[in-house]
């Protein structure tokens, strides 16, 4: 019964959908004034019906209705709640789901709270909106429905993908949808701005929040993501280039190009065209994303089923509508009128440089991820990995860290280079001073560890410069977030550079009782033993570790088999201290009676995610501060009025 | 201003990237890992050997101016055992083939040799698979055609079943 109400709710919020697009044209073709009141009337409700298909769709799973086709493929009555909660979207339908009920959400909340836009901006944004959500509609209802049921219903499900069980996963789609539906509001935004040939800062603001929210979400995605990897997959590294990662920082990279050009034009009123084409690569970053996860072109450790039908409508709808889009763009932008102009040394020029380089980053990345199709196309077999990414990007990225930091310490429309060298004399010798600090102290490393430990430092440096000499009280808060922004790459830059050139690793095999050491630990295999959990059976090693004169603690590693469906993982052990991690993992008994045992000291690793956090932070500040200084002014002149 | 038919490369270049990713999808979904070093000189390498009576392997035993089998396997590996009566067959029709064993020890190779038989003229050792990977190969079973100049000239991913014996020996009579 569930699952067909939660049919019912997506084919009514197709129709909805069909409906709030037919709106859209009436009223920008023919004036309908009625037609721009229904539409955003009709934009909520189509984005309850969606939530309400979502919420019955948890329902079955946390029933564990096995006649659901779904569910039987995907969980299982034993395990555990949360799992069966997340399990909802563990899997190609749900997630899908997931996205429609994200999108027809933000539909609603456009419609709702958007005040700022010109009338037929805003009806143009709506109904753009809603032809992306009659696609991902037609793709729930006729290529992937997740309420499909079967007969006769099997006695239990499947289960879930052992890697998968795991309370990341709870968070970890959801977070990352949420960044790629509200670029697809900033696109539908910029999409309205092109018909109506409306781009200025009006439009500028009303996309900021949505951008910003959108590129916070991302940024929480990916870092949540690379610690997942991290511990879960055993391996001790942090990002392996995987295509799927390379999904999500696509459209990450693409967000911060945006995020950056959106303030240009909200504040200056300069770089028109090139936000408008921005917004538009950054959906379709976060489209092709959704693709190489859905269609499973690319081979990854997210090893999702390979369907090249559901491929083939995802890449539909990618043509659709961003071919629709860049069409719109060549058709229209040349008639927009032209934004203000600035001298290339001045505020909005670093932006234009930063924007420029985020782009050639992205478009290395986009090459390497899609390189071996092309190869295969002229008959070679091969795949890009970290060597090609690292050596592209890194140096790229260095660059892209000198211009950030000088950046916000220059004035806008056009600044004196002499004046500049001054302001940039307290973060150059703290890049010079933490360089030539880290060469003295920990010898021999390589030549980009050394440039981004002194770059972090430098941008560190740069990052709070701007609130000196200002009442701190005073500063607007939206400030305070982009130094914490900016503070935070200096600290993920930092946790990269220092644990990639001071990681030291141990692979041995030891007996009950002998001693391995790392870096300044010793590790000591006191036994191992079975131990049992809700849907799995593990063998457990109990490891105790020493470090100086610190009291000793244990660790607890883990091989763990998983009956349904049968899997082992390896659930590494993680001491963190001040200074860095202790990464542990067990491997498999010789025929010697000893065991494997991997050990890696990371010095400083936790800054990476560390720094993701306060990434994170700063755009949840500044976002706070926009719409805290907008509410005011609202406010003031809603008294004036008075 | 900027020149008119420019606004219009950003589609262009998306039209590109669509072709490509259209075409990707199509192809069948063959996840093989080829050797690049087909057609290429065997790469140098002097491998101990594992058994006693049992020489190692050079790539210089390549060179002896006959075509020869090269098969990659391992004691602890069952499509191993799938394919030994393969070999065999092989080793009757009068192909010699040499083995590398990877990651192995005496006792399980010649406890796998008892059980299967022997169809090596040789068996070089190679614990941490760097001769493996210097071939190209990135599993077991898998089996080379060397000829009579140590040239790789085909390659074999998986078990050898009974329907790919006339290949191998095609290969090896188009070697000679």
């Amino acid at each position: 019964m569930m699952a067909e109400g939660g049919l019912a709710a997506l084919w009514f919020a197709a129709a909805l959908a069909a409906l709030q697009l037919l709106l859209g044209v009436l009223a920008l073709r023919r004036g309908h004034a009625d037609a721009a009141v229904a539409i955003r009337a009709v934009a909520i409700v189509q984005g309850g019906l969606a939530a309400l298909a979502m919420v019955a769709l948890i329902a079955t799973f946390m029933a564990s209705d096995m006649s659901v086709a779904l569910v039987a493929a995907n969980s299982h009555s034993m395990k555990p709640w949360l799992y069966k909660f997340a399990g909802a979207w563990g899997n190609h339908e749900g997630s899908m789901l997931l996205w429609v009920t994200i999108l027809g959400l933000a539909g609603a909340a456009v419609a709702r709270f958007e005040h700022r836009l010109p009338r037929s901006t805003l009806v143009a944004t709506l109904a753009s909106q809603a032809a992306i959500a009659l696609g991902f509609y037609a793709f729930l209802l006729f290529a992937s429905n997740p309420f499909a049921r079967l007969s006769p219903a099997p006695p239990d499900g499947a289960g879930l993908n052992p890697l998968l069980q795991d309370p990341g996963l709870a968070f970890h789609p959801p977070t990352l949808y949420a960044g790629y539906v509200g670029l697809s509001v900033a696109f539908s935004f910029a999409v309205g701005a092109l018909v109506t040939r409306d781009v200025g800062p009006a439009f500028a603001r009303a996309m900021r929040p949505w951008v910003l929210g959108a590129w916070i979400f991302l940024t929480l995605g990916i870092t949540a993501g690379s610690y997942w990897a991290y511990y879960e997959l055993g391996w001790g590294g942090w990002w392996f280039w995987d295509p799927v990662e390379n999904a999500s920082l696509m459209p990450w990279l693409a967000a911060t190009a945006l995020l950056h050009s959106v303030t240009v034009l909200a504040t200056r009123d300069g770089l028109r065209a090139w936000t408008v084409m921005l917004a538009v690569v950054a959906f379709s970053m976060s489209m092709i994303g959704t693709f190489l996860v859905r269609s499973g072109i690319l081979t990854s450790v997210h090893a999702f089923a390979v369907d090249p039908t559901r491929g083939t409508f995802i890449l539909a709808l990618l043509v659709l509508y961003i071919g629709g889009a860049l069409a719109l763009f060549g058709a229209r932008i040349g008639t927009v009128r032209q934004g203000r102009l600035f001298e290339p040394f001045s505020r909005e020029g670093s932006l234009v440089a930063n924007n420029l380089l985020l782009t050639v980053i992205l478009g290395i990345v986009l090459i390497g991820t899609f390189y071996p199709i092309v190869a295969a196309a002229f008959g070679t077999q091969l795949s890009v990995g970290p060597p090609f990414f690292n050596s592209t990007t890194g140096p790229i990225a260095l660059i892209l860290v000198a211009v950030m930091a000088a950046g916000p310490l220059l004035r806008w429309r056009r600044d004196d280079p002499n004046e500049v060298a001054g302001r940039l004399f307290a973060p150059l010798a703290a890049a010079l001073f933490a360089g030539a600090g880290a060469f003295v102290l920990g010898g021999p490393v390589g030549v980009l560890p050394l440039l981004g430990i002194a770059l972090a430092a430098g941008l560190a440096v740069a990052s709070v410069a701007p609130l000196a000499r200002r009442n701190l009280r005073r500063a607007p808060l939206h400030l305070y977030g982009m130094v914490i922004a900016h503070l935070g790459i200096a600290v993920v830059l930092a946790g990269m550079a220092i644990s990639s050139a001071w990681t030291q690793e141990t692979l041995i095999a030891v007996g009950t009782g002998d001693p391995a050491r790392v870096s300044d630990f010793t590790v000591r295999l006191d036994g191992v033993r079975p131990v049992v959990g809700q849907n799995w059976t593990a063998l457990e090693g109990r490891l105790s570790v020493t470090r100086g004169e610190d009291a000793p603690f244990v660790l607890r590693p883990q091989v763990r088999y998983f009956t349904q469906p049968v899997t082992s993982t390896n659930e590494s052990a993680i001491a963190t201290r001040w200074d860095g991690q202790l990464y542990t993992v067990l491997g498999a008994l010789g025929d010697d009676g000893r065991w494997q045992l991997r050990l890696w000291w990371k010095p400083f690793v936790t800054l990476i995610w560390a720094g993701g956090a306060l990434i994170a932070i700063g755009g949840a500040l500044s976002l706070a501060g926009h719409q805290w200084r907008q509410f005011r002014q609202r406010r003031r002149r809603e008294e004036e009025a008075w | 201003m900027v020149k008119r038919w420019l606004l219009w490369l950003p589609l262009c270049a998306f039209g590109v990237v669509i072709a490509v990713i259209a075409w990707g999808l199509y192809q069948p979904a063959d996840r093989t890992v080829r050797s690049a070093m087909v057609g290429k000189p065997l790469p140098d390498f002097a491998l101990a050997p594992l058994l006693p009576g049992k020489p190692g392997l050079t790539s210089a035993d390549f060179r002896q101016g006959k075509p020869r089998l090269l098969n990659v396997f391992a004691s602890w590996c069952v499509p191993c055992i799938a394919e030994a009566p393969q070999l065999m067959t092989l080793k009757a029709a009068g192909v010699p083939i040499d083995a590398i064993a990877i990651k192995d020890t005496a006792p399980a190779v010649t406890g796998f040799l008892r059980a299967n038989g022997d169809p090596y003229a040789r068996i070089g050792s190679d614990v941490h698979s760097r001769v493996q990977l210097a071939l190209g190969s990135s599993g077991v079973p898998e089996t080379f055609v060397i000829d009579g100049r140590g040239v790789i000239v085909a390659q074999h991913v998986g078990d050898i079943r009974a329907d790919d014996v006339p290949g191998l020996l095609q290969a090896l009579a188009d070697a000679r």
